[in-house]
């Protein structure tokens, strides 16, 4: 035991005594505890709603709220038929959407389904309006009757480009779905029964595709996406842990230990979520795999100093209270500083971040608490055998590395300080793009369906609620005037595939009311004449279509909806900005406030939302972090020098990822976040350590770089190691926004291993002052007096 | 799981109480058929000799976000005695101002496509409107066509299904299934009450068999010759969360309307 004990260290042995001699106590407590909490576990929930990422109070979200309110709500499924050759307009195509589109009433939730074969076709007979269906019986009509329909369907505004392609090659289905949003299991239900659908049709009528896109599809890809990911994620995880442990750590008991230790982190932060009522959605099933990363760690400190002591010829209570007592100061700050990191999680704007960082910290907190009562627990009942007496080998590496740096000092310092500023002026090119087909790999089916759909139709529908003067508006010719060249605006504009307008809607009943003459395909130029064209068309819409999906209900405004193909943030956002433009310039008084909303528009400005906010979030937890450090470390100067090896790897990291991949989503704004925690981690061990080697064993600077090496350098290569590669295989899950995430933690973490081992101890021989060496200045010439001393 | 479990469950309760009520009251299909059947007579034949009426009626459109907007419109209905054939009615739109004296006349069939015409008045032009859309929504609002121009009594089959007490009253609970290839129902469930014979609620179920709307009928009068008319129509829709209201003023009864009062030929006289 050294001669001067902190009180911490004091309270450090005391607690470690008191768990060994009631170890069976501990145990049982902590099992019972896991056992209570686990018991929350059964409330959890799979979200498979994607306005689940968006929080109540997000702007984007009410907008677009209060839209379906107005009018119909958007949740769909838009089937695409595709025949294998030829056109659409045979008798076994169109008898295809013709039986889909009568099946797809029994699809549960069903509320409204558009086809070409539904589609109300007007047509004129002397003094007659004929209304019908535009195809029925597909089955008997002969090529003439097929030319015709093809003819009809092409060149109707309506339906060309949104439900039957241009050149004839696909056709689709759309049916609109209103969930009761009561029981989670609606979307599974719906897309069950489609899927069934599908599968019947494609056997009935062999040599089509049928490919499923649309809101619902979108929001049980989420779901399948987070199942996928833990099934096959968590068991390789655990598997690759066991591997490490059993390299690292080379004790079956110690393996073991940390196993369950591990196990219980993650079943506790799941079951508090569970009581907490959160809808898991992938991003917030990343958090096992980072608890039990993160959990790794304390065990291995507390573990490898355990091993380093019965080596050296401790007794194995004595090398596990020393462990305690030597690690716990490090192992507390460390959990609590990521904790506090992922805390910072709430302060974005998307849900699953909050309950990824409430998850993690809990998961984090609780694997703290039992790496220092459960783990000595269990090692002191567990038989270990001291391992044999060798040379320390890894210890003359870091002795090594150690005068390395402090006789490079210099160049170190200038050079990967050149190195990170040349990596962060790189940090404004990143790109973010947030298009949600993109957040699913190609093994998700909705991605791929989506991607052979876009081929045919647009992807992203931007609705807009153009404002009229007052109750029954929409008539007036001078709105009409405005909401056709407003169309005609939307059509212009690059990657819109189809804009749907009351205006042709208008304009076909004027030339329907006219015999069907050419040359009343135009806009009725009186306000009565509009308004009752609407109250006709208003009577004569089949079950399941009304006018309300396009006109609100006192007619004071109608929903104009511009679909995009597969378009990038960046190129949605010119559209958008393009489209309010033209809203400010040209629209009437009354029009000005006409926004648009959608999804898309959420997904849109998702990264601007959250990355301010969490921007904000980090700094906050970047200071709190710093005066959490002042405390643990005695030394306010050595706490405010700690945030720079702390915010730097994470920053350099994102310049990395700029050069090297440049666009993100918007789920890097959690990066900061979860890595912050780690990246602190380093820093604390190293300079905890650097700190005892001052105070304790009263080394100069340079003697203390080296102490701080020897102690946990291989600590802390051994964490690097298995952080990287549980984050790294974050990479492979389904869902990009993990993968993403999980690629530029593990580069943030690289980078802070580098920064801690060839940057800090410059920094420090640089700035740490006398406050705490008390001895004269030696970042000159430190070379001569580098005193060495192997670790007790 | 742990839901779907419950659901179950409860599906399994359910299963087991409906299954002991039929064991309970034993009713056979085909008693069960005629017994519905004539509940929905002796209410439809309740008012029958009122001949023809007129009223006015303010129909009220509520959205899920809590809008309203109103429209009112006058009715005329001329009785055809004979159950084979439908009522003969004529809508004329007083409000909104836009819409003043557009003009539907409609003549019911049971089993087919209505005869319907529109007049509007900003063209000045009679159109006959082709269509098989009985089960559409009536200008806007929660009703279908099919809902209230008539209750015609061979419009359906029936079921009865038992007795139940409802708003105070004991009632009958008839079920009926549309016989109109092109309805938007699969089914339907009337409450009729046992003292004067009206339908006082109607739960509509869509094509999927799942529960659409309901009707509540209230304010029932009763007018010279034991006719009765609610004042009060309530339809909600179950999915949407939309809902309209129509609300009558007092009805005119034997007006002296007469065939020719429903040709194409008085809609534009109508103004």
């Amino acid at each position: 035991m050294p001669k001067t004990m902190t009180a911490m260290d004091e309270f450090a042995v005391r607690l470690a005594k008191f768990v060994i001699g009631h170890r069976w106590l501990v145990i049982f407590a902590t099992l019972l505890t896991t056992a209570a909490v686990t018991y929350g576990a059964q409330f959890l929930q799979m979200s498979n709603n994607y306005r689940d990422f968006f929080s109540e109070s997000n702007p984007e979200l009410q907008a677009f709220e209060e839209f379906q309110g107005t009018y119909t709500k958007n949740d769909n499924f838009f089937f695409t038929i595709v025949p294998e050759e030829g056109d659409v307009f045979t008798a076994e195509t169109l008898a295809l959407v013709e039986e889909l589109t009568t099946e797809a009433w029994q699809i549960p939730f069903s509320l409204r389904v558009d086809s070409v074969t539904n589609f109300q076709h007007t047509w004129a007979d002397e003094d007659d309006l004929i209304v019908e269906d535009l195809v029925k019986g597909a089955e008997s009509l002969t090529a003439e009757e097929l030319a015709e329909k093809s003819q009809v369907a092409i060149t109707e505004p309506l339906l060309r480009d949104q439900l039957v392609a241009r050149d004839g090659r696909a056709i689709a289905v759309n049916v609109v779905l209103q969930y009761p949003q009561v029981d989670p299991f609606e979307v599974p239900q719906a897309v069950e029964y489609a899927r069934t659908l599908r599968a019947d049709l494609l056997q009935k009528y062999p040599g089509h595709k049928i490919y499923m896109t649309g809101v619902s599809m979108l929001n049980m890809a989420f779901q399948e996406a987070g199942m996928k990911d833990v099934m096959t994620m968590i068991p390789l995880m655990y598997g690759l842990l066991l591997l490490l442990m059993a390299v690292t750590v080379r004790s079956i008991a110690g393996t073991l230990v940390t196993l369950l230790m591990i196990a219980f982190a993650s079943m506790i932060g799941m079951g508090a979520a569970g009581f907490y009522g959160v809808a898991l959605t992938p991003i917030a099933l990343s958090a096992p795999t980072i608890i039990l990363t993160l959990a790794i760690a304390d065990a291995v400190h507390i573990l490898i100093t355990m091993r380093n002591s019965m080596k050296a010829g401790m007794t194995k209570r004595d090398a596990l209270i020393e462990a305690v007592r030597v690690n716990f100061l490090a192992v507390m700050i460390t959990s609590l500083t990521t904790a506090i990191g992922f805390l910072a999680l709430n302060f974005g704007d998307a849900p699953p971040f909050w309950h990824l960082g409430n998850i993690s910290a809990v998961g984090i907190v609780a694997a703290w608490a039992m790496s220092v009562t459960f783990l000595p627990a269990m090692m002191s009942l567990l038989p270990v055998r001291a391992p044999k007496l060798a040379a320390a080998n890894e210890n003359n590496f870091f002795a090594r590395l150690a005068d390395f740096v402090v006789a490079h000092n210099k160049k170190l310092f200038y050079g990967i300080g050149a190195f990170a500023i040349v990596l962060i002026s790189a940090v404004p090119q990143i790109e973010f793009n947030d298009q949600w087909t993109e957040y699913f790999d190609e093994s998700i089916e909705f991605r791929r369906d989506s991607d052979a759909s876009t081929e045919y139709f647009g992807f992203y529908p931007i609705e807009f609620s153009v404002l009229a003067k007052g109750e029954g508006g929409v008539s007036e010719p001078e709105f009409l005037q405005k909401l056709d060249e407003f169309t005609q605006f939307l059509r212009q504009q690059p990657n819109v595939t189809h804009v749907y307008s009351l205006t042709d809607i208008m304009k076909r009943l004027n030339r329907n009311m006219h015999a069907d003459e050419a040359s009343w395909y135009k806009l009725p130029d009186d306000r009565e004449l509009s308004a009752q064209y609407l109250l006709l068309y208003e009577l004569s819409l089949p079950y399941g279509l009304d006018l309300n999906d396009r006109v609100n209900i006192d007619k004071s405004a109608t929903r104009v909806t511009a679909t995009l193909t597969n378009t990038s943030t960046l190129e949605t956002k010119v559209f958008l900005d393009a489209a309010r433009g033209w809203i400010t310039e040209n629209a009437p008084e009354y029009m000005q406030a006409t926004v648009p909303t959608s999804a898309q528009v959420m997904f849109t400005y998702v990264a601007e939302r959250n990355v301010e906010s969490m921007i904000a979030g980090n700094i906050i937890a970047i200071v709190a972090i710093g005066i959490v450090m002042m405390f643990a470390l005695k030394s306010a100067r050595l706490g405010a020098l700690s945030m720079v090896p702390n915010g730097l790897p994470i920053v350099v990291a994102f310049g990395a990822w700029a050069l090297m991949v440049g666009t993100v989503g918007f789920s890097v704004a959690a990066v900061a976040s979860v890595s912050l925690g780690i990246v602190v981690d380093d820093t604390v061990h190293f300079l905890a350590k650097y700190v005892r080697g001052i105070r304790e064993k009263g080394y100069d600077r340079a003697g203390a770089i080296k102490y701080a090496f020897e102690t946990v350098g291989m600590a802390l290569v051994v964490n690097t190691v298995i952080l990287v590669i549980g984050f790294a295989y974050l990479a492979t899950s389904h869902f990009k926004m993990n993968a993403d995430m999980g690629l530029l933690t593990a580069l943030a973490i690289t980078f802070a291993l580098l920064f801690d081992f060839l940057f800090l101890p410059a920094l420090m021989l640089r700035g740490s002052g006398k406050l705490i060496s008390g001895q004269k200045d030696d970042s000159e010439g430190v070379q001569q007096n580098v005193q060495t001393q192997p670790a007790e | 799981m742990f839901k779907r479990n419950l659901q179950n469950k409860l599906a399994a309760a359910l299963a087991v109480v409906t299954l002991g009520f039929s064991l309970i009251a034993p009713v056979k299909a085909d008693e069960a058929a005629d017994k519905g059947y004539e509940i929905a007579a002796r209410s439809d034949r309740s008012d029958l000799g009122f001949t023809s009426s007129e009223v006015t009626a303010v129909m009220t459109l509520t959205n899920s976000a809590g809008n309203t907007s109103t429209r009112e419109m006058y009715f005329k209905t001329l009785e055809k005695e004979n159950e084979e054939v439908g009522d003969k009615s004529l809508t004329v739109f007083e409000t909104p101002r836009d819409v003043q004296g557009t003009a539907l006349l409609s003549h019911a069939k049971i089993l087919e496509a209505d005869d319907q015409w529109l007049y509007l008045p900003a063209l000045k032009r009679v159109k006959r409107i082709s269509s098989t859309n009985k089960s559409g929504p009536f200008v806007g609002s929660e009703f279908a066509f099919e809902d209230f121009t008539s209750t015609e009594l061979n419009k359906y089959d029936y079921k009865f299904i038992g007795e139940d007490e409802f708003d105070g009253m004991k009632v009958d609970v008839v079920e009926r299934f549309p016989r109109y290839e092109n309805s938007g129902y699969v089914r339907q469930i009337a409450l009729v009450d046992q003292e004067v014979f009206q339908v006082r609620k109607i739960d509509f179920y869509d094509r999927k068999n799942s529960l659409l709307k309901t009707l509540t009928l209230k304010d029932y009068r009763e007018y010279e010759g034991g006719v009765w008319r609610a004042h009060e129509l309530e339809m909600v829709n179950h999915q949407t969360g939309k809902s309209t209201t129509l609300s009558y003023g007092d009805y005119s009864f034997k007006t002296g309307l007469q065939d020719n009062d429903f040709v194409k030929g008085v809609l534009k006289r109508i103004r």
